[in-house]
């Protein structure tokens, strides 16, 4: 697409473009420019001296078992986060569909989770599971649930997917909600004129009319526990006990800042750049297929 | 409404009455352990009513801040998050107002080539080049500034996008008519294009304002300075390990201070809001 009536200038295009090229070169690209560098670099304990050592930093990394692990983490972590929370607010968003008193006021109720950040989700929800004084914890203790993230690394993750979940509920509802108000009220009549229960009209036509909303939004969810989880990790179980919830990202943070481990920090950003380019080009391509739908 | 079936109904208000209440109930937990004293939320369970400390861990929290871990009051860590988030909101559409501008309405070499530049920095987020760019702040002397805290984050490709795609819906036949009243390219960027983006710098400002005040990583890597932490970077270095040492009622007092003007922002520019968040993700 292109207009057919520009303007024409030497310079002024220039100038305009100017300073979002200038912050994308020297705060993007030649940042991940020196990530790719770093990481065929080997620097000694005392960082004096550093040598070129090719592929050995990536070789490292892949016969190490907590970087395995930690794929491993990051595949539960984001399987768990995107089905139950997509589960959760597509139940919620059929719900609110047909509503008609109240809608705007139950809508307003689940969308403001949006506004809070990952980290302070997760320091309320460290709060409410807190092993010794959570009310939450309190409840489960009573329930004879033995509950302590701290120490137990399946319940950590239990922890920190339910806080993802919690904030990533209202971005979910309202694209389900927008999706939903978009499949034509005949298709549904029809249906329910031949008989069909509104459970079957679920499953038949609903559903699988609301497949493109719900495959961009299996992409974003990825995308969000792959990398915009940081905060809540950060806040709540910093990567343990033992490494049981330490997705990627963290990873990279740690090893890079708190172990200052400089080739093998930059070895697994270039791991992860390649991750969010397939994750983008997937997101776009089905972008361009639905444009036409 | 396709036929009338009361238990359906009935069944459908008590998902969402159960579903507002679990997105709910953390915030009142929260809010509820900001009026207690220490003593009353460490004797397990803490009450569920609202205590009598509203006033005193408010004040004490936005004047004098908290007497274990970060001690910066909080009132100066929200004037940092609010400088921080409107300076990226405000950045942000700027700069991608002009660079659309420029790539729709000039022919010029390597405009393609531009546009796939600031493409690509949507591969490219923070957390994926953490050290070097740590390093490139560091090096421009920016660190614990608020030019280090926001400048690196105003380039934004998705900002870019909704603009061009706005603009390509703006009919030719004003830039023409514009053309042939002697109109230059930046009279009519100020008096025809920038009336016409109202809408969309308004939805777009209520997402990246948001963006801007939850920023974690980014100033967890810069702001050494207490003087310098955001409200959201403040909570973290509050909570100093152990559940019985962390002043927990201080701690949920900020956290209500940290999310109150995000919330309110998105219940009270509710329109704005579901428009920019289905608007950048096209």
């Amino acid at each position: 697409m292109e207009k057919r009536v520009v303007f024409r200038s030497s310079w002024l295009p220039y100038a305009l473009v100017a300073p979002q090229i200038a912050i994308t070169v020297i705060f993007f690209f030649w940042p991940a420019f020196q990530a790719i560098y770093y990481s065929f670099l080997l620097q000694d304990a005392f960082g004096n001296s550093t040598q070129f050592v090719w592929f050995q930093n990536f070789k490292d990394l892949f016969r190490d078992e907590a970087y395995r692990s930690s794929f491993e983490v990051t595949a539960v972590f984001s399987v768990l986060v995107t089905f139950v929370g997509l589960a959760v607010a597509l139940a919620l968003a059929v719900a609110a569909d047909k509503v008609v008193k109240g809608a705007l006021a139950y809508k307003t109720l689940l969308i403001w989770p949006y506004a809070v950040a990952s980290a302070v989700a997760g320091v309320l929800f460290a709060f409410l599971f807190a092993p010794s004084v959570g009310i939450v914890s309190f409840a489960l203790r009573a329930m004879g649930v033995d509950w302590n993230w701290v120490l137990r690394g399946d319940q950590a993750m239990l922890l920190v997917v339910v806080a993802t979940v919690w904030k990533q509920i209202s971005y979910n509802f309202l694209f389900f909600l927008a999706g939903l108000q978009s499949i034509p009220k005949s298709l549904i009549e029809a249906a329910a004129i031949d008989g069909a229960s509104p459970v079957r009209r679920f499953w038949t036509i609903v559903f699988p009319l609301l497949s493109p909303t719900t495959f961009f939004l299996l992409v974003v969810n990825i995308v969000h526990a792959f990398f915009d989880t940081f905060g809540v990790i950060d806040a709540t179980t910093q990567g343990g006990p033992a490494g049981a919830t330490q997705i990627l990202v963290y990873k990279v943070y740690y090893d890079g800042v708190k172990a200052a481990d400089l080739g093998s920090s930059s070895a697994q950003s270039v791991v992860l750049m390649a991750i969010v380019i397939a994750l983008t080009v997937v997101q776009f391509r089905y972008i361009e297929r639905k444009v036409q739908y | 409404m396709v036929e009338n079936r009361p238990v359906l109904r009935f069944l459908r208000h008590a998902v969402l009455i159960a579903g507002v209440a679990c997105v709910a109930f953390p915030l009142w937990v929260t809010f509820v352990a900001s009026t207690l004293t220490l003593e009353q939320i460490l004797s397990v369970p803490m009450p569920l009513v609202p205590g009598d400390q509203f006033w005193n861990n408010y004040s004490q929290v936005l004047f004098a801040g908290s007497t274990r871990g970060a001690q910066a009051p909080v009132g100066q860590m929200m004037a940092n998050s609010l400088v921080m988030a409107l300076s990226i909101a405000i950045g942000k559409i700027a700069i991608s107002l002009i660079s659309a501008f420029a790539i729709v309405y000039f022919r010029f070499p390597f405009r393609m080539f531009f546009f796939w530049m600031i493409f690509i920095t949507l591969m490219l987020p923070v957390e994926v080049r953490i050290i070097p760019t740590f390093k490139v702040v560091a090096d421009l002397g920016i660190l614990n500034s608020y030019t280090g805290l926001t400048l690196p984050l105003i380039a934004s490709a998705t900002a870019t996008f909704l603009f061009r795609q706005f603009f390509m819906t703006i009919p030719d036949e004003l830039a023409e008519a514009a053309r042939i009243d002697g109109a230059g390219p930046m009279r009519f960027f100020r008096d025809v294009v920038l009336p016409l983006s109202r809408t969309s710098m308004a939805a777009l400002f209520v997402i990246q304002f948001i963006y801007g005040w939850n920023q974690y990583l980014w100033p967890l890597l810069i702001t050494t300075d207490e003087s310098m932490y955001t409200v959201v970077i403040g909570i973290k270095r509050m909570i100093v390990g152990g559940d019985a040492l962390t002043e927990w009622n201080l701690v949920m007092a900020t956290a209500m201070l940290a999310l109150l003007p995000p919330a309110l922002v998105v219940v009270l520019m509710q329109k704005w809001f579901v428009k920019g968040l289905v608007e950048t993700e096209k």
